[in-house]
């Protein structure tokens, strides 16, 4: 009884513990969003709130559906893979109102280089140039048609349609 | 760009790491090192170390208050750092270590300071008048209870809670090294060594801190330096600053005879950019002059004056030579490209929430929470805030 007695302001320390983890608990109840942790370690609601942005992007088959004789072009040279958007932009307003939307087409000068300008950080496979030796200026269109950009391929320089 | 040689990955041209990052090991070093050197009386019955005991505890709370801060400053969103403790991932060592620093803060420092200065604390809030004695009363959590019997209890809980916080201590430090060795994207700091090194390190710097420390105090209080507990302490310093030079010198020795495909960047490193804070001032000015005359005192009779300017010689290169280490290893760590092909150059900031003089706040900042905790708790038995409470 009197080692207790004596052991009591222990409990004491103790008990300041205690409340300081029921405040930590309570306090966790209102800040944590009540969906955190249902499907991962992060916010479930943020799902529906993203679902519910506002579209960008249409997607490469959305482009496909009027500009078949492009995307045939563009299926058969080396940029198969690149995406329409990837230089166009986001069409999305477009692909919902052609007529009032219309894309400006882009700048093959200073578009092109963002990927073809020699860098030793590129593959050595990857065609490459250093664009002020090889065009002296001359926009790339002039000489490369960008759906299908090897010299000879498809229909000559047509620029970005 | 200014200050890249040879070839970068964007990524890595600007260090996302900056001196912040170099003051937060080091602060929780300090912490830690403070601890063991206090547990040596406790738990190892060094009895010799006893007047350095709480001076030693009350450095240790002072640092860790101030540890988080540079990690606070380091943010872009500082206000967030609560969801740490809200929402933890159990894959994050960071998360973890929140817990570990809160854990190491209430149930080791805090309640082993309490326990030993329980008494005092009871006698001072009879004692004193004013917001001090409100302060003790608010301390004694309600309990007058000083008998005999409720001593022994506190000193056996503190016991207990001391021989708790060995492992804890080194877990709060061991972490740091943990989560740079365990970086396996980088070789400098990729190495199960690393939480190792820093737990010894710390040791070392948190022993010469609490040394000086007690030098300075003494002498401004007019009183003498007990040269027994001073040779003891600077002892173990030497004893502990071996096995930690031995263990730095193990990863740099198996990093030279593994030489692996990072080892040429590594080796220019050294001995370009990193050469006057690795080799100069860490190696030679930090580490081995100051083994060399500690171990000079160990076998030398010297007599007291000598032996203390040595010592405060050596305490202060050691708080200069793990301080050296630290910037090495975060500030070094990140200054080659993985590509191993280039270097870049870290400029230090100045008055930006991440610059020099916000560190140099952060180092000086604990030394003002020592102040108040010496004000409200003096660790001097004739310098009690009651002179009836002297020993």
């Amino acid at each position: 009884m009197s080692v207790l007695k004596d052991a009591g302001h222990l409990f004491r320390f103790v008990g300041i513990f205690v409340v300081l983890f029921l405040i930590f608990l309570v306090v966790r109840g209102f800040v944590v969003p009540k969906t955190f942790g249902e499907y991962g370690h992060y916010r479930a609601a943020a799902i529906g709130e993203i679902a519910a942005n506002p579209l960008h992007f249409a997607g490469h088959q959305a482009c496909a559906e009027c500009h078949a004789d492009i995307v045939a072009t563009k299926a058969a040279g080396a940029h198969a893979h690149v995406n329409c958007e990837a230089c166009h932009g986001p069409l999305e307003g477009h692909v919902e109102n052609p007529a009032a939307v219309v894309p400006v087409l882009p700048n093959t000068a200073t578009l092109c280089v963002r990927c073809h300008e020699a860098s030793a950080a590129r593959p050595k496979g990857f065609p490459q140039v250093v664009a002020a030796e090889h065009a002296n200026g001359v926009a790339c269109e002039t000489c490369h048609n960008p759906h299908s950009p090897a010299i000879g391929s498809g229909s000559n320089a047509g620029g970005a349609q | 760009m200014t200050g890249v040689e040879g070839y970068m990955y964007p990524n890595e041209i600007r260090l996302y790491w900056s001196i912040l990052i170099v003051l937060y090991p080091y602060i929780t070093g300090l912490v830690a090192g403070a601890f063991i050197l206090a547990s040596l009386e406790r738990i190892f019955r060094v009895e010799a170390v006893k007047p350095t005991y709480r001076l030693a505890m009350l450095t240790a709370l002072a640092f860790l208050i101030v540890a988080p801060l540079p990690l606070l400053f380091h943010l872009g969103h500082p206000e967030r750092c609560y969801e740490m403790y809200f929402t933890p991932h159990d894959t994050s060592a960071m998360a973890m270590f929140g817990y570990i620093y809160l854990w190491y803060l209430m149930a080791v420092l805090l309640f082993e300071i309490w326990l030993d200065y329980r008494r005092e604390i009871v006698l001072w809030s009879q004692q004193t008048t004013g917001i001090k004695r409100l302060i003790y009363r608010i301390l004694t959590l309600g309990s007058s209870n000083i008998s005999e019997g409720s001593l022994r209890v506190d000193e056996k809980a503190g016991w207990i809670v001391t021989l708790v916080g060995i492992p804890s201590a080194v877990l709060l430090h061991g972490y740091v090294g943990f989560i740079f060795g365990s970086l396996k994207a980088n070789p400098w700091w990729s190495s199960p060594l690393m939480p190792v090194v820093f737990i010894f390190s710390a040791m070392v710097s948190g022993i010469a801190a609490v040394m000086l420390l007690y030098m300075a105090l003494t002498k401004m209080r007019g009183q003498k330096i007990d040269m027994l507990c001073l040779d003891t302490v600077a002892k173990y310093m030497f004893y502990i600053f071996v096995i930690d030079f031995t263990l730095e010198m193990l990863d740099l020795v198996h990093r030279i005879y593994l030489a692996d495909e990072s080892f040429r960047t590594l080796d220019f490193l050294v001995h370009t950019k990193l050469y006057f804070s690795q080799i100069v001032l860490q190696i030679w000015l930090g580490t081995v002059l100051p083994l060399v005359l500690l171990f000079l005192v160990q076998i030398v009779k010297m007599p007291e004056i000598a032996r203390k300017r040595i010592y405060a010689f050596c305490g202060a290169l050691i708080l200069i030579s793990v301080f050296a280490m630290r910037w090495n290893v975060v500030i070094g760590g990140q200054l080659f490209s993985k590509s191993f092909l280039g270097y870049t150059t870290y400029k230090m900031a100045l008055a930006t929430h991440e610059g020099l003089l916000v560190a140099i706040g952060l180092i000086l900042l604990p030394l003002f929470f020592l102040w108040v905790l010496l004000k409200l708790l003096p660790p001097w038995p004739e310098k009690s805030a009651h002179p009836a409470l002297a020993d």
